[in-house]
């Protein structure tokens, strides 16, 4: 590391930080959506006509309302593995509350939001008063809910009102409105993370929970915060992808392998496994790739095995570069 | 430098018979502190004689057991360091509590960020750091860096700036120029004089003499956790400070130690070893004697430990064993070739506490050596025996052993197999007189058995009973050697530096 005295930004440094994964993850983006337009091209199709544009928005939605709430729990350097189940769950509480009234609406997305705030609850005070390691208390969670889910239910169940179902179709132009309520999510996330003392106690944390408690940070309300944020975003993934099938469904989560997968999409978005760094930004990168390499390989009619080496190979990828790049302070 | 003369205000910090037990044993005795403003009060001592704690009673990490602490001229304790935080101190640690990924300002104001209509305001946050920099004179740190881009140096800075934004009229530092390097010292020099200029009392701890001399204008010398003198700064010469830190009597613990005829060949020479933390390390170990490594902590001592042992190897110059050049890239080769490391941290690197006595007795020689390479048969009681081992049986988890018996255990690890060079880091930490004597009676049996040791200690005397030669460190390198049976002045006196203060 430097030993002078001087702070100006060498030119390296400049390079470096036009290299911030955030930076190189949009890039990235650009550089695969001309790639996959010229592939596609090839084979006598179009990447991102209404229907293309359609589909990477859509399959961004639910992935990206998880990975916006899993962002935060990764900062502060933990784990939450439970989403995917949570998001069954919070389906066919939603779908089953509502029993195709329209008046419901409003009491079941209340209820559900509550229902999933809970397990966050209890995530977090697992984590943080009984200890337990974020791994393995969420992956605890996760079974239990597995367990409900497999003895009470066989299948889809309740019923979403067609008004509800607007949600999940309604667009302007080629965007999903969906898509544009979890930008506005993203964006309050955003604002969060890096505007509020609250957000700044997240970075803190992940980045060393002693030096953070040392300071006067209260570290373990930090971290229950962050787990009953990322419990309600899963919530709101659940309640997105009932109105997309009119009904709940307790597998549609777990399916779509919406927990790791949106580990995945927050650490090709540049943000750390260990915690305090990286950001929202850099997951909707993320989430915005991993969609878009689905569109293409859909497109393309690549067997499934061959898409899962390509997204594994790409994840390895990212996160070897961005290891390279990290500076020394402890 | 010019040494003030000592202020005649009222102190503003005044502890009085100070006294503090860790699980009944005293750490601190009758201490009396005063800290005035504008003056640094330097607290010295030897490892382990209650500078920290001293100072953790002052930051309030600990309560004292007895005595007073005076804030201002009123009684003051202090339940957690954030009060003591309100109440005007602020501690420097040692090691340094900052965020890399945040931004100067940022780790400022950590925990304490301004908020303004529900945002932090990072304006003010940065103004304000900035202003505090300019204060102490520091224009080339911006608030808005992220941490990690600074140097060492400039982030002992920001650790001052951040305790300074507490409006702290006391600051407590802690060896803060221990990682430093020679010409980021100087920055720091400047700091604290400015620091004085305001008013502020500062409780200077330090290993180094010579920052003791330039920046103090008061001494307090602790040993084995009770005051032997405070004086003013300028009353004192470096060598009066090193006799009153050291001089105690030496026990008869020690076994004889070996005759001119019992030291054999060289076994092991290192020629300008050298790594991050090493530089131009020449030292011979021959067969039969026992070679004491002694320095300060942080000098460098298990730096070698660990370079000869292959944990950190070194990165430059050659290792000679019985002649012949050898590599040692890992604890496995070393291990391979006869170099067999009692660790430091007994507990955390030196045993498997929760397998048997067995089990660890055996681990080096079975993950080392296979059975084609096999050393003959093991007589394993007689192994422990040699050791005078105390336990129910070789079944026994080594975790309900005392610390003794542990180490023990850890010796018997190594004779299992067969060591030429065996070096020894603080063999006798934490375990009582008893077991401290069967050890050295063991090590001194092995030398005579035609062993190699190198014996690292930071306990003086133990160190000079034991040792047929002494080899001081200072900073990363060799400061010089001594013959068996050096003064503890002369000791010290390498290992602190100190000819730098006659230099100066």
């Amino acid at each position: 590391m430097a030993t002078g005295t001087a702070v100006a930004p060498r030119p390296a440094q400049r390079l470096s930080r036009v290299l911030q994964p955030t930076v190189v993850v949009y890039l990235a983006l650009v550089l695969l959506l001309v790639a996959g337009s010229i592939l596609v091209g090839v084979r006598g199709g179009v990447l991102l006509d209404q229907g293309g544009i359609l589909n990477i928005l859509t399959r961004s939605t639910a992935l990206g309302l998880v990975a916006i709430g899993q962002t935060m729990v990764i900062l502060t350097g933990k784990l939450d593995l439970s989403v995917a189940y949570l998001i069954g769950l919070c389906s066919l509480i939603g779908a089953e509350t509502m029993a195709g009234d329209p008046g419901m609406i409003v009491p079941a997305v209340l209820l559900t939001l509550a229902c999933a705030a809970g397990v966050g609850l209890v995530n977090g005070l697992v984590i943080t008063k009984l200890k337990v390691n974020a791994f393995i208390a969420t992956l605890g969670t996760a079974l239990i809910i597995r367990g409900y889910l497999e003895s009470a239910y066989s299948g889809p169940a309740g019923e979403v009102p067609r008004a509800f179902q607007h949600l999940g179709y309604a667009r302007i132009g080629p965007i999903p409105v969906s898509a544009l309520l979890m930008v506005a999510l993203a964006a309050l996330a955003w604002w969060y993370l890096m505007r509020t003392k609250g957000g700044y106690h997240v970075y803190a944390v992940g980045g060393d929970e002693e030096v953070a408690r040392f300071s006067g940070i209260r570290t373990d309300r930090t971290i229950i915060k962050v787990h009953v944020l990322c419990a309600v975003a899963a919530g709101l993934a659940g309640l997105f992808l009932a109105s997309r099938l009119g009904s709940g469904a307790p597998w549609v989560g777990v399916d779509a392998g919406y927990d790791l997968e949106s580990i995945a999409a927050v650490v090709l978005g540049g943000t750390l496994l260990a915690g305090g760094r990286g950001g929202v930004a850099g997951t909707i990168g993320g989430v915005l790739i991993l969609a878009t390499l689905d569109t293409i390989f859909d497109d393309l009619g690549v067997t499934p095995f061959f898409k899962d080496v390509v997204r594994g190979a790409v994840l390895i990828v990212a996160v070897a570069l961005y290891a390279r790049r990290r500076g020394a302070l402890r | 430098m010019v040494v003030t003369g000592l202020t005649d205000e009222a102190p503003v910090v005044r502890m009085r018979g100070i006294g503090k037990q860790f699980l009944g044993n005293a750490v601190l005795r009758d201490v009396d502190l005063d800290l005035h403003p504008g003056e640094v009060h330097a607290l010295v001592g030897e490892n382990g004689a209650g500078k920290s704690t001293l100072m953790k009673i002052l930051a309030g990490v600990h309560r004292p057991d007895s005595g007073s602490v005076e804030l201002g001229g009123s009684e003051a304790t202090f339940g957690s360091p954030r009060e003591a935080q309100a109440a005007g101190i602020s501690i420097v640690h040692q090691e340094f509590n900052l965020l890399g990924d945040r931004t100067v300002a940022e780790n400022v104001y950590l925990g304490r960020e301004p908020v303004r209509r529900g945002q932090v305001d990072r304006r003010r946050m940065e103004a304000d750091t900035a202003e505090l920099l300019d204060g102490l004179g520091e224009r080339g740190i911006s608030p808005r860096t992220p941490v990690r881009r600074l140097a060492v140096a400039q982030r002992q800075v920001v650790e001052i700036v951040k305790a300074l934004s507490t409006d702290a009229r006391v600051l407590a530092m802690d060896e803060p120029t221990a990682a430093l390097a020679d010409h980021e010292v100087e920055l720091l020099y400047g700091l604290v004089k400015r620091l004085r200029q305001r008013g502020i009392a500062i409780l200077y701890v330090s290993h180094r003499l010579r920052e003791v001399f330039d920046l103090s204008q008061r001494i307090t010398v602790l040993k084995d956790g009770e005051p032997v003198t405070s004086t003013a700064t300028a009353e004192l010469t470096p060598d009066q400070l090193v006799r009153h830190m050291v001089g105690r009597p030496l026990d008869a613990l020690f076994p004889d130690r070996a005759a001119e005829s019992e030291t054999g060949a060289v076994r092991l020479a290192v020629r300008g070893g050298g790594n991050a933390r090493l530089a131009g390390i020449d030292l011979e170990l021959r067969a039969g004697e026992i070679v004491g490594l002694a320095g300060l902590q942080g000098a460098g001592r298990s730096a070698v430990a660990r370079a000869i042992c292959g944990v950190d190897p070194f990165a430059t110059g050659t290792l000679e064993l019985e002649g012949r050049p050898v590599t040692i890239g890992s604890p496995r080769s070393a291990i391979r070739h006869g170099i067999a490391f009692v660790t430091e941290d007994r507990k955390g690197e030196g045993l498997a506490l929760r397998q048997s006595v067995r089990d660890n007795a055996l681990l080096v020689r079975r993950a080392a050596f296979g059975r084609a390479r096999g050393l003959g048969a093991l007589d394993l009681a007689a192994l422990l025996r040699s050791v005078t081992l105390v336990a129910r049986g070789p079944g026994q988890e080594v975790r309900y052993l005392s610390g003794g018996n542990q180490q023990k255990v850890v010796l018997a690890k190594w004779l299992a197999v067969e060591p030429r060079v065996l070096v020894v880091d603080e063999p006798t930490r934490g375990i009582d007189v008893g077991a401290k004597k069967a050890v050295y009676d063991l090590l001194r049996g092995l030398a005579r058995g035609g062993v190699a040791i190198l014996m690292i200690s930071s306990e003086l005397p133990e160190l000079i009973g034991m040792s047929d030669r002494v080899l001081v460190m200072h900073e990363g390198r060799l400061a010089g050697e001594l013959p068996a049976g050096p003064s503890e002045e002369a000791v010290m006196t390498l290992a602190t530096g100190h000819t730098t203060v006659e230099a100066a």
